[in-house]
């Protein structure tokens, strides 16, 4: 199921590549040095293999280096902020680490996160020069109002105003990173009411309340 | 005896196994139970799953949150080491470049193979599912029937322990008492699809999948398997204690410590490996049969991986196990002076009909599921319910554009939430973000449901492999180079799956994002469901199969193929169950006959 999900975000990722994106990667097919406006062709040497061990627990930045600047870290966590922001169940996005991870994910040596770096890194200096533009100040800077002033217009794509498109583009992509780095985490899974992940010596069907709730018998037909 | 370097194997085996997989491990532990000394050779490395598997690890300790990579093409965790659809240093090479024409080939380069990451879905085959082209003209009959392979299907199912129901539904073989374990509780999803799908005429029943629901009956079990061999009976029921029944949690993906699942390496190999009979080389690469006298097979030559170093193995008996395609590989490079076209190709049938099984997929968001409270879905890991095959009277007065049919199987349910789970949700949402975003991921988290066609192809003479003829491997092998083509018996078949999962979601009051129609779309590329069989087919004739019906090749009377590569058709079952069902009766056949010193 894992698999299956996440296979298909990752093509619907691919599918919906802004040109910036194809852009860059036809120039990196190229050979050429030099991408798009922030997307530096960053290529670490080497992924973790085929043979890992599974049993470490690992940090990001530790199998190869985090490549996010001060600035685009800061862009980073204000933009989770708003996407994950804390409520009465469960911190930020950025309070959990999703920002590390990000980092990890534009920085890894592997096919989709190299096909999103661009999309992301141009998208987060899009927001701070979309931020400047209309409040003078950086994205982290604008206040939650200002902040949902652009999340307004970026935040879903097919009915973005088609000069938003590519920025709608790469906030899909960004939000989809963000929930899964979120959700993943105990504090995310725990909002979630996710209960499992734990020993049992018996499996029972659903509780009969809920069953007779929703018109179903306990056993199958 | 257990593990042995290249350096220390014997002058002579009974019988050489080459694979540890599914087909490896059960002609292994057949042939080592009853008597034969066996030498098996692994590509990969050692793997020990009670100390290597990592159950309960969440991917917020993973690198990428656990995520795909080439590197660990089935997320980090996957048990999977050392294989994918690339092989550092093992290229195969294709003619067809776009998904149409693609065939991507899966390996596991470890002890055990890929059935220590398997779906453990264990369904038989059913009467007409060797007697295909007798039904309908289409394919090629196997060379012989359910009859003769049930009583193996009963034995594997007691051996490995297998949960599901007998139905008495049409070509969907029920299990005599004593074989199947009680399958496991169904979902809240798994009951609202039965019932909804159930309207449709679509019958959902309890899914097979080789998973301990509840401890095994060693004692008993040993008895029924090995009469009349009390040596084989004290190990394997002392083995069978050792095997714990399934505490409901983690994914059988990544393997199982406490052995509740079926693994080669947790419920064939430890017991073949206590009965004293059985050497393991793990890190051997074989390259080639050996011919000796008398055009009878001499033994082996691998490549020992830790030295880069050549070595010959020998044996009364060769079996190959390697997985079909790898199977086909072995021979095609096994050629000699009298068979320039690969050993045991007299019929130039080797590397053709090669099959993968019709997938197509879709996923629904049910309404009724939201915000459902919070309970512990694990179960046994997914499919406890799946939809056998059911249009068998449409198909036979002609109500159907396809051949053959497809089973579905079921998913749904609170499962621990990965990378992709709430990704993409715009199509529910409209875009949120921020406070609703946290509300709508609660609202429909375990309201998604999913539905995987499997269905049979007709194996036809644009899907076949043969050697590159120039690209080698790491090893200075010749490479497989593959062909691959689906005719529209595939594509309609993969219409019609969509047709039906999109019944079934709106049945249940639900939605999907993107209804496919067009088969061609719908169909995922060939080899992507890892269902690849055939090569090397048996049949009751010498000029049109590789092999008899015991998986013996017509041409070297010593060399056996008991994996995939034999199977003369891929019915919409999964092939595991099969593969070890001929694997054991190949060996039974290969007792007898060393007992009757035909071999």
């Amino acid at each position: 199921m894992d698999r299956r999900t996440s296979i298909k975000w990752v093509l619907a990722a691919s599918a919906t590549l802004p040109l910036w994106a194809s852009r860059a990667a036809s120039a990196a097919e190229a050979g050429a040095a030099a991408c798009a406006r922030g997307a530096d062709a960053a290529a670490p040497a080497a992924g973790y293999g085929t043979d890992p061990d599974l049993w470490r627990r690992y940090r990001a930045g530790e199998l190869w280096p985090l490549t996010l600047t001060a600035a685009q870290r800061r862009t980073a966590a204000a933009l989770c902020d708003l996407i994950i922001p804390r409520d009465a169940e469960s911190p930020s996005a950025s309070a959990v680490g999703v920002v590390d991870f990000i980092d990890e994910w534009v920085s890894a040596p592997y096919p989709q996160p190299q096909e999103d770096r661009p999309v992301l890194l141009e998208g987060l200096a899009w927001l701070d020069g979309e931020a400047e533009r209309r409040f003078a100040r950086p994205f982290a800077s604008l206040s939650e109002m200002e902040q949902r002033a652009i999340g307004d217009d970026i935040c879903h794509a097919p009915t973005a105003q088609p000069r938003f498109a590519d920025a709608a583009v790469f906030f899909a992509r960004y939000r989809d990173l963000t929930v899964g780095g979120f959700y993943t985490t105990p504090q995310g899974r725990s909002d979630l009411g996710y209960l499992g992940n734990v020993p049992r010596a018996s499996f029972e069907g659903p509780p009969r309340e809920l069953l007779a709730r929703l018109g179903l018998p306990p056993e199958l037909p | 005896m257990p593990f042995v370097n290249a350096a220390h194997i014997a002058r002579d085996y009974d019988v050489i196994v080459v694979g540890s997989g599914a087909a490896g491990g059960q002609a292994a532990y057949t042939l080592c139970m009853e008597g034969a000394k066996v030498l098996m050779l692994e590509a990969g490395r050692n793997y020990l799953p009670e100390i290597e598997t990592p159950m309960f690890q969440t991917v917020d300790q993973a690198p990428l949150r656990g995520a795909e990579t080439p590197d660990k093409p089935f997320a980090f965790y996957d048990a999977t080491v050392d294989g994918g659809w690339t092989v550092p240093g093992e290229p195969y090479t294709q003619t067809g470049s776009d998904a149409a024409d693609r065939f991507d080939w899966w390996r596991a380069r470890m002890l055990g193979g890929r059935t220590n990451h398997w779906g453990r879905i264990a369904l038989r085959n059913g009467p007409y599912d060797f007697k295909g082209h007798s039904r309908d003209g289409l394919g090629i009959d196997w060379p012989l029937s359910y009859e003769e392979i049930a009583p193996y299907y009963d034995k594997v199912e007691m051996l490995i322990g297998v949960y599901g129901s007998s139905e008495g539904l049409e070509n969907t073989p029920d299990s005599p008492p004593g074989c199947l374990l009680p399958p496991p509780a169904p979902l809240v999803s798994d009951l609202l699809i039965a019932q909804r799908a159930r309207r449709l005429g679509v019958p959902v029943v309890a899914a097979h999948r080789a998973v301990l629901t509840r401890p095994l009956d060693g004692k008993r079990a040993a008895a029924r398997l090995h009469p009349g061999n009390p040596t084989a009976q004290r190990i394997l029921a002392a083995d069978m204690q050792q095997r714990a029944a399934c505490f409901w949690a983690t994914p059988c993906g990544r393997g199982c410590s406490i052995r509740a699942n079926y693994q080669s390496t947790t419920v064939h190999l430890p017991p073949a490996l206590l009965s004293g009979n059985l050497d393991i080389v793990t890190d051997a690469m074989v390259s080639r049969v050996e011919l000796g006298a008398q055009g009878r097979a001499r033994g082996v030559r691998f490549i020992d991986k830790t030295t880069g170093g050549e070595v010959e193995a020998r044996g009364r008996v060769v079996v190959l196990a390697a997985s079909a395609c790898e199977t086909v590989r072995i021979l095609l490079n096994s050629e000699c002076g009298r068979c320039p076209d690969g050993l045991a190709n007299s019929s130039g049938q080797l590397g053709r009909h090669l099959m993968d099984t019709v997938g197509s997929s879709a996923q629904g968001q049910v309404p009724l599921l939201e915000n459902l409270p919070p309970r512990n879905e694990d179960g046994a890991s997914g499919h406890a319910v799946y939809a056998p095959w059911w249009l068998y009277s449409a198909q036979r007065a002609g109500r159907l554009d396809f051949p053959r049919g497809y089973h579905i199987e079921i998913n749904g349910g609170r499962r621990m939430p990965g990378l992709g789970t709430l990704a993409g949700l715009e199509w529910l949402t409209g875009g949120s973000y921020g406070l609703r975003l946290k509300e709508d991921a609660r609202r429909y988290y375990g309201s998604f449901v999913y539905f995987d066609g499997r269905g049979e192809m007709i194996p036809n003479d644009a899907a076949c492999c043969e050697l590159d003829p120039s690209v080698k491997d790491r090893w200075g092998i010749p490479v497989l180079r593959f062909h691959w083509r689906w005719s529209a018996h595939e594509t309609r078949q993969a219409a019609h799956m969509q047709k039906t999962f999109a019944a079934i979601i709106d049945a249940m009051g639900g939605r999907m994002q993107d209804a496919v129609t067009d088969g061609a779309a719908a169909i995922r590329p060939g080899g992507s469901i890892i269902h690849e069989v055939g090569g090397a087919i048996m049949g009751a004739n010498p000029t049109t199969s590789v092999t008899n019906r015991w998986g013996q090749t017509w041409d070297v009377k010593n060399l056996f193929i008991a994996d995939g590569a034999v199977f003369a058709s891929n019915a919409d079952k999964n092939p595991t169950l099969t593969i070890m069902a001929l694997a054991w009766r190949s060996a039974d056949h290969i007792l007898e006959r060393m007992r009757r010193k035909e071999l």
